[in-house]
């Protein structure tokens, strides 16, 4: 084992270091700052939040299956929409990517011991915990939680039009959460520059790990003006400041803007990494390596820069933005995403594709997000924008998306989980959970893209008695209780599997250096490297009769 | 370090430019201050990173060819566990609650805030508990 290093035996002395013996127990959970045990506790507690915002979605439904239910009173209603969006797009589907599996996986890629500030990890996770606390607990004060929808336009969100301790905790869980995200794309970028293991250069690490330090990135660029934002919020509320109130002089629509150039990026800070996951998964279950490896990572950075010129197309109604400008920089978006979509097709291409659970949920991305990217083009074109906007249109075209990001955030729990914890789950479950969340999520969407161009508003607890409208509504209701099964055979699946199916180090024959080390990996993640010459080094490793080919060239840098 | 410096600074570029068509076309300024500020938090870590690029003897990590023993050795210190991120976020959370609740929230917050800060730089100069 030449090409191997094993520092347990070459520098014994060294590394003495490499047994730990921490505390134990929840204190275990508190103190660590092992990158492991932090994704660990992010991903429980991202999976809770999204069972809690999707029974949040669960009621919305139950309310708009006939025009005037009265399941929740219109207070109540305008809580629960509100605390949907927040709970799924902070809570959920941010941290899940950037602080559950890119916590735990970006270091293994590389090959590094552990995050470049594990302190400084840890400090994420608590505050993406107290976040998540001081959001959820607005339903206990008296006035209850924020409803203003999870914009929080101003001024329907200042002290006037919005009283009471469940707005400003929402501004304050979203301080909390937003320097949270903050911490954590600052250590995914040092790591990603400053710990990689010899030989892992840049155009050989794994497109996850590319897309988690372009998430990295965006996340510098575009946090910090959300968190000004709200401190300017909350000045208003409290301080008698009028940033964002006509009467004082300020502009309400510069809130609009500060919040899309946070906004927006969050969209593609939320699919990069889901991208990723993908982009990982289709290639290994393909049998294949990945179809224009650097195609997909020019892509990934051509949107990251595109995001943040796009902003105002979610304001193209307020009259005073530069159309032209934001509809032509939100249309040149299709193009890289277009690149991404072919290459995914591409890595299939041929293959031997193997339909485990993971490849039929990345398969099922694939597709969702297609819809979802489609019917974004649309609303990219000012004229369809005005014509849909604040309809249910938007609502199905953003559900096609995310619900897109929980087909990949599952794919990626089926792919990964083993190698988390060592064990895999039930595949004739997650086959079926599969089947219910794709199929329930087109029901679920489908209905709201004909319910919005029949102009259903969004936002709406009650609506006229319209025999086609409230069958549209049920059609859409049964999709979202289709998702809700899918979601509760998750549980179902992850209790049946409980410490059942040993995964071994490899279970999926990977490519990248997180299949090398044991499931789970020790602390400090690696006993031993293999020599990294391609983006697959476990692959190239485990198969030494195939040549490594690093983006069409042999060992010998002759092009192949 | 190249690649590294390359991404950021094509980045900058991008922002910059957009900033500049932004600013000229459009009549309000939130935009071109939030790109302009875009490019040059782009452009501070990618200059930096350049201009050490060019200076620096190649890392292992750059080197398409390095064996896993060059980059054998000390890598830094990585605490095995430590309660000062806990007591922090914590800190953290009662300054938060402050804002909502009274000023009287402050007190534990900043208590705890500080009293990790101390505990955290100690903690830093000993190198952690592995």
């Amino acid at each position: 084992m030449t090409d191997v290093l094993d520092p347990t035996h070459v520098h014994e002395e060294d590394h003495g270091h490499e047994e730990h013996h921490g505390p134990t127990g929840i204190l275990k959970w508190m103190t660590t700052t092992d990158h492991k045990v932090i994704g660990m506790s992010y991903t429980i507690t991202a999976v809770m939040m999204l069972v809690i915002g999707g029974l949040f979605a669960e009621i919305i439904r139950a309310q708009l299956t006939s025009p005037n239910s009265g399941l929740v009173s219109l207070a109540q209603y305008n809580e629960l929409f509100t605390m949907h969006g927040s709970v799924m797009i902070y809570l959920f589907a941010g941290p899940f990517a950037f602080g559950a599996l890119a916590n735990f996986l970006v270091p293994i890629q590389i090959g590094a011991p552990d995050m470049a500030f594990p302190r400084l990890n840890a400090l994420s996770y608590w505050l993406y915990l107290t976040g998540c606390l001081t959001m959820l607990s607005g339903f206990f004060t008296s006035g209850g939680a924020a409803n203003f929808g999870w914009v929080g336009y101003a001024p329907l969100s200042n002290s006037m039009n919005s009283p009471g301790a469940g707005a400003d905790l929402w501004i304050g869980a979203l301080l909390l959460t937003g320097f949270s995200a903050i911490f954590t794309g600052v250590n995914l970028t040092a790591t990603i520059f400053y710990l990689r293991a010899p030989g892992m250069t840049m155009f050989r690490m794994p497109i996850f790990t590319w897309n988690m330090l372009v998430t990295g990135i965006l996340i510098l660029l575009a946090f910090p003006v959300l968190t000004a934002g709200l401190i300017m919020l909350y000045c208003d509320r409290h301080f008698g400041t009028h940033i964002f109130s006509v009467a004082g002089g300020g502009v309400p629509v510069l809130w609009q803007h500060i919040f899309w150039f946070w906004g927006h990026p969050e969209v593609y800070i939320l699919a990069l990494p889901f991208f990723g996951m993908v982009s990982e998964i289709i290639p290994v279950f393909s049998k294949k390596p990945t179809f224009g490896y650097k195609g997909m990572i020019f892509a990934t950075l051509t949107i990251a820069a595109l995001s943040l010129g796009v902003w105002a197309h979610h304001m193209f109604t307020t009259g005073v933005v530069l159309l032209p400008f934001f509809s032509a920089m939100s249309l040149l978006i299709a193009v890289p995403t277009g690149i991404k979509m072919f290459n995914w097709i591409g890595s299939m291409w041929r293959g031997q594709v193997w339909f485990s659970t993971a490849m039929l949920m990345a398969i099922g991305f694939v597709i969702t997000f297609l819809i979802g990217g489609i019917t974004g083009i649309y609303l990219a074109s000012p004229p369809l924008d005005f014509f849909t906007h604040d309809t249910y249109f938007i609502v199905a075209h953003f559900h096609s998306v995310v619900m897109a990001l929980v087909l990949g955030a599952m794919g990626g729990l089926y792919y990964w989980g083993p190698k988390m914890t060592g064990y895999l789950l039930n595949e004739k479950i997650g086959k079926s959970q599969f089947w219910f969340l794709f199929i329930g999520t087109q029901v679920f969407t489908f209905p709201q893209y004909l319910l919005g161009l029949r102009g259903m508003p969004r936002r709406m607890a009650v609506y006229p008695h319209d025999p086609q409208w409230q069958f549209l509504n049920q059609l859409s209701t049964l999709g979202a209780v289709l998702i809700g099964i899918s979601t509760i055979l998750f549980v179902v699946n992850v209790a049946v599997s409980w410490k059942k199916y040993p995964a071994g180090d490899n279970p999926w024959d990977g490519h990248t250096l997180e299949w090398f080390t044991t499931s789970p990996p020790p602390h400090h993640n690696f006993y031993r490297l293999p020599k990294i010459r391609s983006e697959r080094p476990t692959w190239d490793y485990n198969h030494p009769e195939h040549k490594a080919l690093a983006h069409g060239h042999n060992n010998d840098g002759v092009n192949a | 370090m190249k690649t590294e410096s390359r991404i950021l600074l094509s980045l900058g570029l991008f922002f910059g430019i957009m900033c500049a068509v932004y600013w000229r076309w459009s009549v309000e300024n939130a935009g071109g201050v939030m790109m302009f500020a875009g490019m040059l938090l782009c452009f501070l870590p990618g200059s930096y990173y350049f201009w050490w690029s060019r200076r620096m003897k190649e890392r292992p990590e750059d080197n398409p060819n390095a064996t896993q023993e060059e980059g054998a050795g000390f890598i830094g210190t990585f605490p095995g566990s430590s309660i000062w991120p806990f007591v922090l976020g914590m800190g953290a959370f009662f300054s938060v609650l402050a804002l909502v609740f009274g000023i009287w929230f402050l007190l534990p917050g900043l208590f705890l805030g500080g009293w990790a800060v101390l505990g955290g730089s100690g903690e830093g100069r000993r190198g952690g508990k592995h």
